[in-house]
């Protein structure tokens, strides 16, 4: 699936996307022979995914979705793989025309891929041609995840959070940044806070739309306000009617592994299944053709055709395994020390609660940027690219000034 | 699957087909498996291991007589009733003893009347089986709504009280004016529902598992004097009992992960497979070293699975936890009367946890016997069918002298 120019282990090699018209036959064939359960017995979410939105999105991959998209979109954006701690990894590096843009690496989550973050490549290093300023300009790095998308799936136990952020490090190191910033949500958000607890040199601050110290630890969080109080109970709600993914995957991600990999429709509604505004989101953009801003039919779909063509099922739920799971080497372990760097956070009204500020500030003691979105969601990068890149440009703009390099 | 119509509430005769051309479809979706990487460790701690799963496809495309399921069923006297709304399936077998206590026992996820077939023999012919002639029971073993060949339930509320107050009508229908009911698993819910409605005519319940947990023994764990050390250890298993992807998952979402098990053989098997981790050593030994524990054979296991792809019922016995964790949260609120009747427990040795006799008797106060079984696990009556029937003999002795019938 993958070509690539050879040179040394730590070399940066190019890199494209290919896929092989039988495997695209077989995907095909395989999401028209579903064999498909009984519709749900009630009106909404409350049982999971509905019979009516995963059949329209089997209709629609089937009949109107243009397989090529994936490798189209991907190969029109510079790609490379270069081996880290063992594992090829595969990221999009777009270095904007603006010489004084600031490195940022953004990392995805589950199940989420870098396809969430192509279109905020635009507004992002050429910020001049999306209503920005040149010096609102970033080099954007996108990695994806060991075992997502085209990175290698690691062989040997260990890939915690930790480990992805030393990685990124490496990679930042590798492509010759010497001042940078990092953005996470979901995973990707793990995957940040880490490297900001890790300071590797060159790291100036850190950017999160999803409180990472909050899922740890939700008691220790102030419950004063009302909107402490709505947060602490959104949190609730999830744990209590919508995280099912979220054990299995941090316990059983081989179990669940098997029909990810041998199941079309169970890949797509075990992705689509992820949070409450996120599924009535995709699903109205299948049953009403009203998609959430960025967040359409083809979207959607390009990014659950990545996973099956990949065959990332297993090993994506692996992650969560590693981060969370408690018989994960990493499990038990004390955190490392309080991120000490500038950190910014902005909430999306859609993500699974809405973070106060005294959270974020009682979680991190150098609070730099905080903001409250006033559209989009848990995906927000995917759902609202402008939105999301204007917000990266005024949480990072006080650290521009004081860059050594 | 014909079934000879006659009265709403009449018995119809039942026998099971299953088409050739669904075992094809089976058999070719088994061998086109599109398969995940192997799990990172050397054990089940990310679940099902592909060796295990590999095996058991090898085994169910090769070997696996697929007429099996089938005669199995037919050799005995099926039927078939509609009870509130839905078609109850039954497997009833008269004892040739005249004075034969009646038992309705009551399977439970991921079971079916197939782990009960092989007590059929010593219950209701206990003289061929080292029995006495008093020893005998007639015997009805019903399939959940939403199981195996009993329809699924086209509303919500189907939850544990809702299938007892059925199988009361059920054994009211065929006669019997004094009877008593077993259970483990969700079938444990099922017969602790059926001890606290106590309808006419039952006048005692086994059980083999402590379903009264979390109920009553949470309250009790709020006074921890009751509590030794060693108790304290039950108790976190139990905690983790209900800490599993698979209990969170069909509890929350059962619809999602319903497409996995519709669509995917092998991720039905790696799902139902996963349940508990001795009953999983045991299997997997059986599949990959042909060393069966018991009487859980690679052919007694597939039977069951087959069972659950044949009659497309992923979804619909994964909503039962869906409806029994509803139950629950609504019964903190309002607990269900206390079980006046007599019970009887059974703690097998390798049974997620080993409730302790004043944990049960905490549960149920007129516990009237009370037992450790030298060997078995979560699936007594189906491991070891000859010490579970020697158990129902024991527990129910003492309450055949008071009959009214």
């Amino acid at each position: 699936m993958t070509s690539t120019q050879i040179a040394g282990a730590t070399a940066i090699r190019s890199f494209e996307s290919e896929v092989p018209e039988a495997e695209l036959d077989d995907l095909r064939r395989r999401i028209a022979a579903t064999r498909w359960p009984d519709k749900e017995l009630v009106t909404d979410r409350s049982q999971g995914v509905q019979l009516a939105a995963l059949q329209e999105l089997a209709r629609y991959w089937l009949d109107d979705y243009d397989f090529g998209r994936v490798e189209a979109r991907l190969n029109a954006l510079p790609q490379f793989v270069t081996e880290i701690d063992g594992v090829d990894v595969h990221f999009i590096h777009v270095r904007s025309s603006h010489e004084d843009a600031l490195p940022l690496i953004m990392t995805h989550g589950w199940p989420g891929s870098v396809i969430e973050q192509i279109d905020t490549v635009g507004p992002l290093t050429d910020p001049t041609a999306h209503g920005g300023k040149a010096e609102d300009a970033f080099h954007l790095v996108l990695p994806s995840l060991p075992g997502y998308g085209f990175s290698g799936r690691p062989t040997e136990l260990g890939w915690n959070l930790g480990r992805c952020a030393r990685a990124w490090a490496e990679l930042m190191t590798r492509l010759g940044y010497t001042s940078y910033v990092a953005q996470g949500g979901d995973v990707g958000a793990g995957v940040t806070d880490a490297m900001g607890r890790l300071g590797p040199e060159g790291l100036i601050g850190i950017h999160t739309n999803l409180l990472v110290p909050a899922l740890n630890n939700p008691a220790a969080l102030p419950a004063d306000t009302e909107q402490e109080q709505g947060a602490l109970a959104a949190i609730k709600t999830f744990q209590t009617t919508g995280n099912g993914y979220f054990v299995e995957q941090s316990t059983r991600p081989q179990t669940i592994g098997y029909p990810l990999l041998d199941s079309p429709v169970s890949l797509a509604a075990w992705m689509v299944d992820h949070d409450t505004d996120a599924y009535y989101k995709i699903a109205s953009a299948f049953t009403e053709d009203t998609p959430s801003g960025n967040l359409t039919r083809d979207h959607i779909l390009d990014n659950i055709t990545l996973y099956w063509l990949t065959g990332t099922g297993a090993s994506a739920a692996r992650s969560y395994w590693e981060a969370y799971g408690a018989d994960a080497p990493g499990a038990g372990q004390a955190l490392p020390p309080d991120v000490q760097l500038p950190v910014a956070f902005t909430t999306f009204p859609g993500e699974i609660w809405r973070t106060p500020r005294s959270w974020v500030e009682q979680s991190y003691s150098n609070v730099v940027y905080f903001n409250e979105a006033d559209k989009g969601g848990h995906f927000a990068a995917w759902e609202e690219p402008e939105l999301f890149a204007s917000e990266l440009r005024a949480a990072f703009r006080s650290l521009r000034d004081g860059r050594s390099s | 699957m014909s079934t000879t119509a006659e009265t709403a509430t009449g018995i119809r005769q039942f026998e099971a087909e299953i088409s050739e051309e669904k075992i094809d479809d089976l058999r070719r979706r088994v061998a086109e498996t599109r398969w995940p990487s192997k799990e990172l460790v050397d054990d089940a701690t990310q679940g099902v291991q592909l060796a295990t799963l590999k095996a058991l496809a090898d085994y169910w495309t090769g070997e696996y007589d697929f007429g099996r399921l089938e005669e199995r069923l037919n050799a005995l006297p099926q039927y078939m009733t509609t009870i509130d709304g839905v078609d109850v399936h039954f497997i009833h077998v008269r004892s040739e003893h005249e004075n034969a206590l009646p038992l309705i026992i009551t399977h439970g996820w991921p079971g079916s009347v197939i782990e009960m077939l092989d007590v059929i023999g010593p219950l209701t012919d206990p003289t061929a089986h080292g029995g006495t002639a008093e020893e005998a029971f007639d015997l009805v073993i019903p399939s959940i709504p939403g199981y195996g060949f009993s329809s699924e339930p086209t509303e919500v509320g189907w939850d544990s009280g809702r299938i007892a107050s059925a199988w009361a009508e059920l054994m009211s229908r065929l006669g019997y004016t004094t009877y008593v009911a077993q259970g483990g698993d969700q079938g444990a819910g099922v017969t602790d529902a059926m001890g606290r409605q106590a309808p006419d005519g039952l006048v005692g319940v086994h059980f083999n598992f402590l379903d009264a947990i979390p109920k009553e023994l949470l309250t009790a764990a709020l006074t921890p004097r009751i509590f030794t050390h060693a108790e304290r250890e039950q108790l976190g298993k139990v905690a983790g009992v209900f800490m599993r992807g698979y209990i969170s998952e069909m509890g929350e979402h059962p619809q999602t992960i319903g497409y996995s098990l519709l669509d995917s053989p092998i991720g039905l098997a790696g799902w139902m497979l996963d349940h508990d981790a001795d009953s999983y050593s045991k299997i997997s030994k059986a599949f990959l070293e042909g060393e069966q524990t018991g009487n859980l054979s690679r052919d007694n296991v597939l039977d069951n699975i087959t069972l659950y792809w044949v009659t497309g019922t992923g979804a619909s016995t994964s909503r039962i936890y869906w409806e029994t964790g509803r139950a629950a949260t609504a019964s903190f609120k309002n607990p269900p009367p206390h079980m006046m009747l007599p019970a009887a427990y059974t703690v097998f040795p390798d049974e997620l946890f080993q409730a302790p006799r004043h944990w049960v008797k905490h549960a149920y106060h007129h516990l009237e016997y009370y037992n450790e079984a030298p060997k078995g696990g979560h699936f007594a009556a189906w491991e070891e069918p000859e010490i579970f029937s020697q158990e129902m003999r024991a527990a129910f002795a003492p309450l055949r002298n008071g009959r009214s019938s």
